[in-house]
């Protein structure tokens, strides 16, 4: 197996021109699990830790571009306010030691059902910045999921960022495993709210053969939120919606039963973690809007 | 040795380190300093010039008839100097702890996913795995026996060992009763109970190094927990006479009862000895759950007959273990549950029947607890049934009918040493309980059910308090002469009276190295207590199980210590003329009260070394009555422990956090305090983790979640702060008084946890572990 190291973002793109083979390897979380088990045995490895590119975030009006290669670590200090809902994502990921190695770019790249980063970036609206000798394309990330563990990238193509707007109003994530910490999620769910456009924004993962979003439960509590007038006038939610709104969200999944829960604990689960985190954001949208009055 | 050894300083301590410290108080751990800085080495650190890799064919299948193996493109690759298939063991190809039933490589028939089937030698670890893919196997593929109860009862099922001279795949059958058995009460509870097979999970994946010797046997480097009883097995699949083979202990990374059966040892030796050449194996993870036993699953049926007034009137239990495809220790887990299974209480009529079956399941051996674990789950839920359905407090309804000294056990064994469980009852009720959650407070998640991964802010969280309590046997049972073997010497070196102490006793985290040395320096009355590297050139420790090390090893490095000290006086009366009868020891130097200082250690040593060698056997126990489970003394102590779990439980997603987990035990003598409080928190743990997320799931034969990633054992943010109270009744039939301590805090913790859930959700959950599914009715 070779290993080569990119030193910038142009040499990692020739390397990946001219070997669409080559597997890339950012902190490795879930590549060199897969292959310590010998479940993939990649022809060669490109390093892409030393490419300074894909090492920082930026923002330009309003909008975020995250390198692919910010470790979880650096989100959760750097850009939890700008990002709340990543931030949470990337808080739930793993332990510290794999957050400081770890990044959006290798999970995105691995696109698993259950990758963490996912719910988030689908709930914020997120776009994912690909990038080969033939230029550089950004895609929504609700069309970069594929199928399980497939992406939308063509092989010569590496994922260099995602970009997101700046939270304008509060977000959520919350995730399902069976232990306190470390844990592969069971389940897990974003919301988030962009009072500006009057739209919710959601996604979930490990309960669909991609991370999806819940188009139908989006509409719905977005089209109770305007027709109530609460974007301006913001007023406790109804138990009802909010309890619609779970159940919309439990029945956009389309989960398994596998080793690490069922299928019909997955949507139920999924459900009251849709529930819970819209009335967390809609707290704190009702109490952010009365302390700024 | 024909072969430079590029190992590991095999002793455990860093000599310049000064460690003091005698019986009963806490000094550091030799080895501590080294494992923290991460110098230790472990036997999978072991390497050594010139070396070859060692790697094993597994069967994909449970249960498949092979109908040929060709190993001859494995061989052509280049790079490999070894494929070694059954016709290749030297010797007897079977070994077994209990019963030789297990071959160290198939013959014509594979019996569970994961048999060793052939062996490669290359010169690099990923050459001999590659070579691996490259050896035909041709599979007749079965089906396999995977239900335990129809494997003991169904005479219509294949039988998997048809040798074995056993009805049916019965490894081992044994009632026990006593009493009457028309009985009738006033208060009659039941239930099923069901426990998943759990993993020692221990973190050093099975090693180690064999290098062959020119007198034509084999020097082996491995982490074990019983140098003997791995050199016995390995000498007769090699075909070799035991002093042919020699074993050293190298560093243990935990065992847990995962290191009693062979894994690589007859293995390395064989493609050491074909080769010529050292050849050193190491299992990655998922190997390592193919490679190793795991804990009995267990179904078992229980019911309960008790007066208005809360007396036990009797107890009837069904239990069946699966033993999966090999015997290990299943005869032991069938007689120590069948044993211990009315629980610590008294009980005047009983039935209960215990079956240990073969099946095409993953081995099953030991692990801590062995036995006693599995029927703890269900008599404890079992006593809090019975409690509900009198409205009786439950550590009442438990110290109502706890045994004490003297009481008669339904084997008709009478305890003739303190049996406190009252007081451990008492004790464990009256710690502080963990302050309340208040309701208005900003909760931190990391203490909430699901942690930092934010699921609830303290919405549907309700709390539970649970209590258990058990018992154990500790050492070997049932008619097993249960001893060990240690050399203690004593000799000046510049100018400091230095002992040393050699046993074959596996240190396997649980702090034996500790506790020798502080024996001898009690015995001794020096400072300096060096602890020779473990191997086979000193007589049979036994193995670190059963919580027997401190009462057998220690009972032996006492016993040598104490005949050095008598050589020691005898050459001070003769040097000296006459010594006082109230001679003693004390810092290097031979005192009396009467006579004040008489000598130092190091006069009287001169330039001569006294060196004894000693036995320690514990007094004899005696097997079962095959038809009613009689014996006048089958388990020579028992030991007692009582948890009290607290925990809260987000009852919409099934998610747990253990607030506290508080234990009550009595270790007879405290040897090392400290250790012992480490040893009950490190037990509880691991049964705090059976009850709520620890388990190899088996379907078909087949493991599912053979990993790290998908078998969950706990993490801090899972583990509650733990108030450990330790008790010491000494028990006048062992050394110092003192009682096994390591296994007990894992047989309480669980049941205590899921006592807690219960009494949090109001669910009956009889199996263990009580996963998300099991609390929310989603399991499927």
């Amino acid at each position: 197996m070779d290993f080569i190291r990119a030193a910038s973002l142009d040499d990692a793109l020739a390397i990946k021109a001219q070997r669409p083979d080559i597997t890339p390897i950012a902190g490795g979380t879930d590549l060199m699990v897969g292959i310590n088990f010998d479940h993939t045995r990649p022809s060669g490895l490109l390093d892409l830790t030393s490419v300074p590119e894909l090492a920082e975030w930026s923002e330009s009006s309003g909008v975020i571009r995250l390198g692919a290669g910010v470790p979880y670590a650096r989100i959760i200090s750097e850009l939890g306010e700008h990002l709340p809902g990543l931030a949470m994502a990337a808080r739930t990921v793993a332990s510290p030691q794999i957050r400081n190695r770890g990044t959006v770019g290798g999970n995105l790249a691995t696109a698993s059902p259950s990758g963490d980063a996912h719910p988030a970036l689908l709930a914020c609206g997120a776009e994912v910045e690909l990038a080969s000798v033939r230029g550089t394309r950004r895609m929504p990330v609700a069309e970069f999921f594929t199928s399980v563990k497939r992406n939308a990238a063509e092989p010569d193509e590496l994922v260099t960022a995602v970009h997101l707007a700046r939270a304008t109003g509060p977000q959520q994530f919350a995730k399902v495993g069976t232990r306190n910490a470390m844990v592969i999620s069971v389940c897990a769910f974003s919301v988030a709210l962009h009072p500006e456009r009057a739209e919710v924004g959601t996604g979930f993962g490990s309960a669909a053969p991609t991370p999806r979003r819940a188009a139908d439960a989006e509409e719905f509590l977005s089209g109770e939120l305007t027709s109530r007038g609460m974007w301006d006038d913001p007023r406790p939610l109804p138990d009802t919606v909010i309890t619609r709104f779970g159940e919309l969200v439990a029945a956009a999944a389309a989960p398994i039963d596998d080793v690490r829960g069922t299928a019909s604990y997955r949507r139920h689960a999924l459900g009251v973690l849709a529930r819970r985190t819209a009335g967390w954001t809609w707290d704190e949208y009702l109490t952010g809007r009365q302390t700024c009055a | 040795m024909s072969a430079h050894v590029n190992a590991p300083s095999r002793t455990s301590q860093d000599l310049s380190e000064s460690i003091t410290g005698g019986v009963g108080e806490s000094p550091s751990r030799p080895d501590g300093n080294l494992k923290v800085r991460g110098d230790y080495a472990y036997s999978s650190d072991l390497g050594a010039e010139d070396m070859l890799w060692g790697a094993t064919l597994r069967s994909p299948h449970p249960y498949a008839r092979i109908t040929g193996i060709d190993v001859g493109p494995a061989l052509a690759h280049p790079g490999v100097y070894a494929v070694l298939t059954h016709e290749d063991v030297p010797g007897d190809n079977r070994y077994g702890l209990k019963i030789v039933d297990q071959p160290v490589l198939a013959e014509d028939v594979v019996r569970f996913r994961g048999e060793p089937v052939a062996l490669v030698a290359a010169d690099d670890p990923e050459t001999a795995r590659r070579a691996l893919e490259l050896i035909a196997v041709d599979y007749q593929v079965l089906e396999p026996v995977t239900d335990p109860k129809r494997a003991a009862h169904d005479p219509a099922l294949p039988k998997l060992h048809p040798d074995s001279g056993c009805e049916n795949n019965l490894v081992r059958y044994q009632p026990i009763v006593r009493g009457r058995q028309d009985v009738r009460a006033d208060v009659v509870v039941s239930g099923t109970y069901t426990l998943g097979m759990q993993d020692q999970a221990f973190l050093g994946p099975e090693s180690g190094l064999a290098i062959p010797a020119e007198d034509g046997g084999v020097e082996v480097f491995l982490a074990t927990q019983d140098l003997h009883s791995d050199r016995k097995q390995t000498a007769r699949a090699l075909g070799l006479p035991p002093d042919k083979v020699r074993m050293t202990m190298s560093g243990v990374g935990g065992a847990f009862g995962g290191r009693e059966d062979l894994s690589i040892q007859a293995h390395v030796c064989m493609l050491a000895m074909h080769t010529g050449k050292p050849v050193k194996m190491v299992y990655n993870r998922e190997e390592s759950f193919y490679g190793h036993v795991h804990r009995h699953p267990a179904e078992m049926y229980f019911e309960h007959g008790a007066t208005r007034d809360g007396e036990l009137v009797y107890v009837k239990a069904r239990m069946y273990f699966d033993g999966g495809a090999y015997a290990s220790k299943t005869p032991v887990v069938v007689g120590n549950a069948t044993t211990l299974g009315t629980g610590p209480y008294e009980v005047p009529n009983v039935d209960i029947a215990g079956w240990g079956v073969y099946t095409n399941n993953p081995p099953c051996g030991a692990m801590r607890g062995l036995g006693a674990v599995q029927p703890a789950f269900a008599y404890e839920a079992q006593m809090d049934k019975l409690a509900r359905a009198l409205d009786m407090d439950p550590v009442e309804l438990r110290q109502r009918n706890a045994v004490e000294q003297g009481s008669v056990l339904h084997t008709g064994q009478q305890l003739d040493y303190p049996a406190p469980v009252g007081e451990l009852l008492e004790r464990a009720r009256k710690l502080p309980m963990p302050p309340e959650r208040d309701p208005a407070a900003e909760p931190d998640i990391r203490d909430l059910p699901g942690g930092a991964a934010n699921t609830t802010h303290g919405e549907d969280i309700a709390r539970g308090v649970g209590y258990a309590a058990i018992i154990k046997n500790v050492s070997y049972a049932e008619g097993a002469d249960d001893y060990s073997t240690a050399r203690a010497s004593l000799q000046a070196v510049g100018g400091e009276a230095v002992a040393m102490v050699h046993t074959a006793a596996a240190e396997v985290g649980q702090g034996l190295v500790t506790v020798q040395q502080q024996i001898a320096r009690t015995e001794l009355g020096v400072e300096r207590v060096n602890i020779h590297p473990n191997d086979t050139s000193v007589g049979e420790a036994g193995s670190s199980s059963a919580s027997r090390q401190t009462y057998i090893t220690g009972g032996a490095v006492k016993a040598a210590c104490e005949a050095v000290r008598e050589t020691l006086f005898e050459r001070a009366a003769a040097k000296l003329g006459h010594t006082p009868p109230d001679l003693a020891v004390v810092d290097g130097k031979l005192v009396s009260d009467s006579h004040g200082v008489l000598a130092d250690v190091v006069e009287i040593l001169g330039d001569e070394v006294i060196e004894c060698t000693r036995e320690y056997h514990h007094r004899p126990t005696y097997p079962l009555d095959p038809e009613t489970g009689q014996s006048e003394l089958v388990h020579v102590q028992h030991a007692f422990s009582v948890h009290r779990a607290v925990v809260d439980v987000d009852t919409q997603l099934g998610l747990v956090k253990v607030v506290a987990l508080d234990c009550v035990q009595d270790v007879g003598k405290a040897v090392n305090p400290d250790a012992i409080v480490g040893q009950i928190q490190g037990g509880a743990t691991q049964g705090m983790g059976l009850a709520v997320m620890e388990e190899i799931q088996v379907s078909d034969g087949l493991i599912r979640n053979p990993s790290f990633t998908d078998y969950l054992i706990p993490t801090i943010l899972d583990t509650p702060p733990m108030k450990v109270d330790i008790l010491e009744r000494g028990d006048p039939h062992a050394p110092y008084g003192v009682r096994g301590v390591g296994e007990p805090p894992t047989i309480s913790a669980g049941p205590a946890v899921l006592a807690a859930i219960r009494a949090a959700t109001g669910l009956d959950l009889t199996h263990a572990p009580a996963g998300p599914d099991h609390i929310t009715g989603t399991a499927g």
